[in-house]
């Protein structure tokens, strides 16, 4: 018999922050999921939102390749307010 | 309990000294690995394993306590007891997940668990004889629990400590349950406060194996520490157990079983301990080899579950296809 798929659990913990993900499980379905994360992750008001997601769905970028991937960002200092000289008598900006 | 989840470990790894250099480096600059990292084929066994036999030992935990749900002497006893069970269950999910991202998959740990070859913590295999057996449990054995747990909360994978964090911030709750059991058991009649130093004569020693052996004994221990999957040795562990809880007893007034302990003030470093007595190092590798009074009956109450349970796995997934090809239809 066919292993029952996993999904991915993300849990809101209050109205104005961002879901988070919060660990996995399995279930038949996105039904089934949903009522398996809410056992299985907020028995201690973890929350007041949770999203399932097949885990199967997700696509993540390769850490092996996270050099290519992010290193550009790192020399564009010129990106941060601080690469810009602002003289002291104008105040804060 | 976790640290005997290390025996049998296999650390042993193939990859050239440079990749092993670079990979050390990560782990002493505190980096966390995740899942898809490069990682020592002995790190990802290591982790399999102990992460594996954490979640088992979780699930058969629920065993034992699950004994006495039915006949928990009050509402409030009971529902207590229903909620720590309920933990217990989702603290082996929490780590079955983890150990998933390493690329094992649930069934295959289920089968090992069924089929007798990976192991779970020693301390699942006694029996639960009386309701002081309960406070006892969460008093003793979750608090050692707690003691091994709390460093793993720092584990470099982080799969695994982002479990432990959630595990952690729980098991204070099983704690203090079985120490109020045990509290008033002991401020209770003479029969009851009796029944209270029984369960603590016999889960005295088990819980002070739970640590796994020795450090001289502990041939995993190196490496393991060096990957920091493990902070503090077996044997650093237990000494902080029992520091902890000599003084806890003494509260109830009940005695701790071990006529050799006795206050050192050169243990731990000139700041004082107790030093305990010589443990049944036979009687834990009974226990550990299959031999334990309750090893047979666990893993046959696993195997009942499993099969019992088979049809309600069917059922789901006919379920959820019937309920998708509807979909389908509808659209």
């Amino acid at each position: 018999m066919a292993e029952t798929p996993l999904w991915e659990v993300f849990i809101r913990p209050r109205n104005g922050l961002a879901h988070k993900h919060v660990g996995s499980l399995h279930a038949a379905d996105a039904v089934m999921a949903l009522q398996a994360a809410r056992d299985v992750y907020t028995r201690r008001g973890e929350g007041n939102s949770v999203w399932v997601v097949p885990s199967s769905a997700i696509t993540a970028s390769d850490p092996d390749h996270a050099g290519e991937m992010f290193e550009p960002t790192g020399d564009k200092i010129y990106r941060h307010p601080t690469f810009y000289d602002i003289p002291d008598e104008v105040g804060h900006m | 309990m976790y640290s005997q989840g290390l025996i049998g470990a296999d650390g042993r790894t193939g990859e050239t000294e440079a990749f092993l250099a670079a990979f050390q480096a990560r782990i002493d600059a505190e980096e966390k690995i995740e899942p898809k990292d490069a990682m020592p084929e002995g790190y990802r066994r290591t982790l399999v394993r102990q992460i594996g036999q954490h979640a088992h030992s979780e699930i058969v935990g629920m065993l034992p306590e699950g004994n006495w749900i039915t006949r928990a002497p009050s509402l409030k006893r009971k529902a207590a007891l229903l909620a720590k069970v309920q933990d217990e269950g989702g603290h082996g999910l929490y780590l079955y997940s983890a150990a998933e991202t390493l690329g094992v998959t649930r069934d295959e740990m289920t089968e090992e668990l069924l089929a007798g070859k990976a192991k779970y913590s020693s301390i699942f295999n006694y029996p639960t004889l009386t309701w002081a057996d309960i406070g006892t449990i969460g008093w003793l054995v979750d608090g050692a629990a707690i003691m091994n747990q709390i460093p793993l909360c720092r584990c470099s994978f982080g799969p695994y400590a982002r479990a432990m964090i959630r595990i952690c911030k729980e098991e204070s709750f099983h704690q203090r349950q079985g120490y109020e059991i045990m509290l008033t058991l002991c401020r209770g009649t003479e029969a009851q406060k009796a029944m209270a130093q029984d369960a603590l004569d016999r889960w005295w020693w088990p819980s002070l194996m739970m640590f796994g052996p020795h450090d001289a004994e502990s041939s995993h221990t190196e490496q393991s520490m060096a990957w920091k999957i493990k902070r503090f040795s077996n044997d650093e562990l237990r000494q902080k157990f029992i520091d902890a809880t000599v003084p806890q007893a003494d509260y109830l007034g009940l005695k701790v079983p071990d006529p050799a302990m006795r206050w050192d003030e050169a243990l731990n470093g000139g700041k004082g301990g107790y030093r305990h007595g010589a443990i049944d190092w036979d009687e834990f590798w009974r226990v550990v080899k299959g031999e334990g009074v309750m090893n047979r009956d666990r893993i046959a109450a696993r195997k009942k579950a499993w099969e019992d349970g088979a049809w309600v796995r069917e059922a789901a997934l006919a379920h959820a296809a019937k309920r998708a090809a509807r979909k389908v239809a509808a659209e």
